[in-house]
């Protein structure tokens, strides 16, 4: 890899944007899960589910924060190292993050510190309803930062203005309401979902292994249990969903993702493995599942869905036609002030596939005086490279097919066999902590690796999409943050360890003292003066 | 399509123009106290008890505060994309430098309290005395340099070309002007933290919070008042050289603008504007004479008045102009050719109206819960539910 400026911005964003999203999935679910937990506790009025709130509301705490801090680099690096990308689309990829700001932000930053702080000085009723609205406030963010992440996979409601020279907004309802926003929505927050399910599961069975918070350990499984398994049902159901969408908005993702190279006549099988030769433009060792990939994608028999090769054609089409509109575009912007209605009509009847011809300024300053061989090469840079989207794809879909077996297990387990699991379910509900992150980084990976080479697909080109800063610049800034965020790491990790093996208590010393007194009491009092736990 | 012209553009460009300021103005009388009692945490605090005391009396709202500037920038990127472009790509360090500052800030609230060996927390410490010295100051030498113009071009697409090499574009930012209002920006931010300190805690911390602040409003009233003669004498103002045409296209290219000239002209143009430094000065000066009388309610009011005033100065003195080229002028950007478009600019302003009404009444319910002192006596009762 050259280190030119679109490359390092390419890796600045990917890493903070990957290190943000270990943070925000928790965040998501534990909110739901914690809420959901002191509304037990208020209905029941056991202490046991307030102490469940408090603690898995301390380790929501550790988490929050780092969600919440590194959140605020995203924010910032579209204009520091995205700046063309901010002026061409800003008029409408701005607006969702700036209601993100006034729906979602407030309203969980503000009761977040009230959740903390607000126990002693809020009524029950009043408590709960603030750890509802920290989740809600979560969940909307994740809404509006998703419709504005769908209209760069499928930008609807928006043309090209020649005079400003960027993408200006013609219909906010088709934005808001872009199939492709709805459908990865819905599935990333169940993601979220299932990701603190699993860190619920996998911590409480940890207890159960040491023999440790019994009681807490088992109410937190039968709360993750069957949250998760209805969360793990929807993130695949809605993942489909996507699946589904790509296959008219991003057809050379979709191609991509399968390895597949040319078009096959419906309905098209799907390969389960293989590996994908982007030389040869072929997949070696493929292991085939008949007309599953057909029904996937077009939820017919009959539809086909296009190759890698036949949608390089259509690319190169639209390159021509792209160049068309870049030569109406230079007529219209060498007088501004006077516009010739024939340019005006030239520009808009090719100005869908201005952005194909943007493609070709890697290659050549003007794109009219591209050659044929620009041309081709122009086109070829549409398809993504294969293998890693074929892979990361593969990985995320088996786990989340592992999340609805483990979620299911344990449902079963919990709903109707009283809780007595077996050690190594345990154990593997442990193993299984990390896997949901494993499986939201892919998942995102697909996405956004998968639209190269676009920042907005067939819109703008990645490579035209970075600001105007110097190789150095933008070293200095990655080392920061790499340094920076390590560091970072090692403290949430140390303290989220050091809380979840310190256990369900609101402090540590309090509980050393308190446990101490405890086993103190069990050692020198008869089993029958006990009072019940609690 | 036919709703949002109901509001004309050039009206629509004015009322974002003002939304902007208020967002800003929001963000530095709210998070402003944070980053002050951060700022001051060193000084005023001299144990571990008295420095959680301090913490606190920040601990439950800072989090609610920060989403002003948050949101700051999210409706300068939705309402003003080139100026959003320019200044964040343009001020590249210096931005890195404050979201560094604003990252460590939240984590050190955080996770100051949850072990309790001295140098954990003395690290955590001097991250809060960064988290809020560090961006006060940033912003202020930041409002300097838009003050005296940044080198700048745009090309024929729009891309916003910065002048100079990495270093050299951090380091120029660092002038003589700049530094001054960046002084008047932590000055100011002192003052109102040792203002919110005074309201809200109590004891040996309220006596170096007075001091602290007396200081702090002294340093501001002079800074802000240096910096307006220095305004008048030795910095060039812009001007439209024609008419400016308020609702044509978002281009910056299509105006001509004119460096020389003097902003105060401003003054001579829209005389009512006077206001602002009048109570920018008046502020402070009421600041130092309730700090006397112990009026800490009072205090902070006429903090927030001398901070309103200050920074609506800036702005006012500027308008039509958000962010002038001094080596092109022709590519600054103004409240005339940098906004969103029509329609986005209409819709943005539709969801702040059903929204900005909501925050604002359950921010000022959750103040009115948290209202009170946190007293030593909270903090050794509480050692482990509070921070």
């Amino acid at each position: 890899m050259e280190l030119d400026i679109v490359e390092l911005s390419r890796l600045q964003f990917a890493l903070t944007a990957m290190y943000h999203f270990l943070f925000v999935p928790l965040t998501l679910g534990l909110s739901i899960i914690v809420a959901i937990m002191e509304t037990v506790y208020v209905m029941t009025n056991r202490p046991i589910w307030r102490q469940m709130t408090k603690f898995w509301g301390t380790l929501f705490g550790i988490n929050f924060v780092l969600g919440v801090a590194t959140g605020i680099t995203m924010e910032f690096q579209f204009g520091m190292n995205w700046s063309y990308y901010s002026h061409y689309v800003g008029d409408i990829f701005g607006a969702p993050l700036a209601i993100e700001g006034m729906m979602a932000f407030f309203l969980e930053a503000t009761f977040v510190g009230l959740f903390f702080f607000g126990w002693d000085k809020l009524s029950k009723v009043g408590h709960l309803v603030t750890a509802w609205l920290v989740a809600l406030g979560s969940n909307f963010s994740a809404l509006w930062i998703l419709i504005a992440n769908g209209w760069m996979q499928n930008p609807v409601g928006a043309e090209f203005n020649p005079v400003t020279m960027r993408m200006e907004m013609t219909s906010f309802k088709e934005v808001l309401f872009n199939e492709v926003a709805q459908a990865k929505f819905v599935h990333t927050v169940s993601a979220g979902y299932v990701t603190a399910a699993v860190f619920v599961l996998g911590v409480s069975a940890w207890y159960l292994l040491k023999g440790r918070h019994i009681e807490l350990a088992r109410r937190s499984i039968a709360v993750a249990a069957s949250f998760g398994l209805a969360s793990a049902l929807s993130v695949v159901v809605l993942g489909d969903e996507s699946g589904y969408s790509a296959s008219h908005t991003q057809k050379m993702k979709l191609a991509s993702i399968e390895a597949m190279w040319e078009t096959h006549e419906a309905p098209a099988p799907f390969t389960l493995v293989g590996i994908p030769d982007q030389e040869a433009r072929e997949t070696h060792y493929a292991i085939e599942i008949p007309w599953v990939m057909g029904l996937i994608g077009t939820r017919s028999l009959n539809t086909e869905i296009a190759g890698i090769d036949q949608l390089v054609e259509t690319a190169e089409q639209r390159v021509r036609s792209g160049i068309l509109a870049y030569d109406a575009l230079m007529d219209i912007r060498a007088d501004l002030n006077n516009i010739q209605p024939d340019d005006q009509l030239r520009f808009e009847q090719h100005s869908d596939d201005l952005g194909f011809a943007m493609l070709l300024k890697r290659y050549v300053d003007d794109p009219r005086d591209a050659t044929e061989e620009q041309i081709q090469m122009a086109a070829n840079d549409t398809v993504p490279t294969v293998w890693p989207l074929f892979w990361s794809f593969r990985i995320m879909v088996g786990l989340g097919f592992s999340f609805i077996a483990l979620m299911g297990y344990f449902f079963f387990m919990s709903s109707f066999r009283g809780m007595r699991f077996p050690k190594l379910a345990l154990q593997a509900a442990v193993i299984m902590i990390p896997a949901p992150w494993i499986a939201a980084e892919m998942g995102w990976f697909v996405s956004e690796f998968g639209r190269q080479p676009w920042t907005v697909d067939g819109v703008l080109p990645t490579a035209m999409s970075v600001s105007a800063l110097s190789v150095g610049e933008l070293l200095f800034t990655l080392a920061g943050f790499i340094i920076f965020y390590t560091v970072l790491f090692v403290v949430e990790m140390g303290l989220m360890i050091k809380y979840i093996r310190k256990g369900p208590y609101m402090d540590v010393d309090t509980t050393d003292a308190w446990m101490t007194k405890h086993n103190n009491r069990l050692a020198t009092t008869p089993a029958s003066e006990l009072a019940p736990a609690e | 399509m036919i709703l949002h012209e109901l509001i004309g553009f050039a009206e629509l460009r004015m009322i974002w123009w003002g939304l902007m300021g208020v967002l800003l103005i929001g963000f530095a009388l709210t998070d402003g106290f944070d980053m002050g009692v951060g700022a001051l945490l060193p000084f005023v605090a001299k144990n571990d008890t008295e420095r959680r005391m301090v913490i606190n009396t920040v601990g439950p709202v800072w989090e609610g505060n920060q989403v002003w500037f948050i949101l700051g920038g999210g409706a300068i990127f939705a309402a003003w994309p080139p100026l959003y472009a320019v200044s964040f790509s343009g001020f590249y360090l210096a931005m890195f430098v404050v979201l560094a500052a604003l990252i460590v800030r939240p984590v050190a609230f955080k996770y100051r309290s949850k072990r309790d060996d001295v140098r954990w927390r003395t690290t955590w410490d001097w991250a809060l005395f960064a988290g809020g010295f560090v961006p006060a100051l940033i912003f202020g030498v930041a409002v300097g340099n838009v003050l005296q113009g940044v080198p700048f071009h745009l090309t024929p697409e729009l891309l916003s070309i910065y002048e100079g090499g990495a270093f050299g574009k951090f380091f120029g930012l660092l002038n003589p002007f700049a530094l001054l209002t960046g002084v008047v920006s932590v000055a100011m931010l002192v003052m109102h933290g040792s203002a919110w300190l005074g309201l809200k805690s109590e004891g040996d911390i309220v006596v170096r919070a007075r001091k602290y602040g007396s200081i702090a409003a002294i340093v501001a009233g002079v800074g802000y008042a240096l910096a307006g003669v220095w305004l008048m004498t030795g910095v060039d103002g812009y001007a439209f050289v024609n008419e400016a045409v308020k609702d044509g296209p978002s281009n910056p290219l299509m105006s001509e603008i004119a460096k020389g000239g003097s902003w105060i002209t401003s003054y001579a143009d829209r005389p009512w504007i006077a206001i602002a430094p009048i109570m920018g000065f008046a502020g402070v000066a009421l600041v130092l004479v309730s700090i006397r009388l112990k009026l800490e309610v009072i205090t902070l009011l006429f903090s927030k008045m001398a901070i309103l005033g200050m920074v609506a100065s800036v702005g006012l003195t500027m308008f039509p102009f958000i962010l002038p080229s001094s080596t092109d002028p022709n590519s600054s950007l103004t409240v005339w050719d940098a906004s969103s478009s029509h329609l986005t600019l209409f819709i943005m302003l539709f969801v702040a109206a059903i929204f900005m009404p909501i925050i604002l009444s359950y921010t000022a319910w959750v103040y009115k819960v948290l209202w009170g002192k946190v007293t030593e006596n909270d903090i050794n009762e509480n050692s482990h539910s509070l921070y």
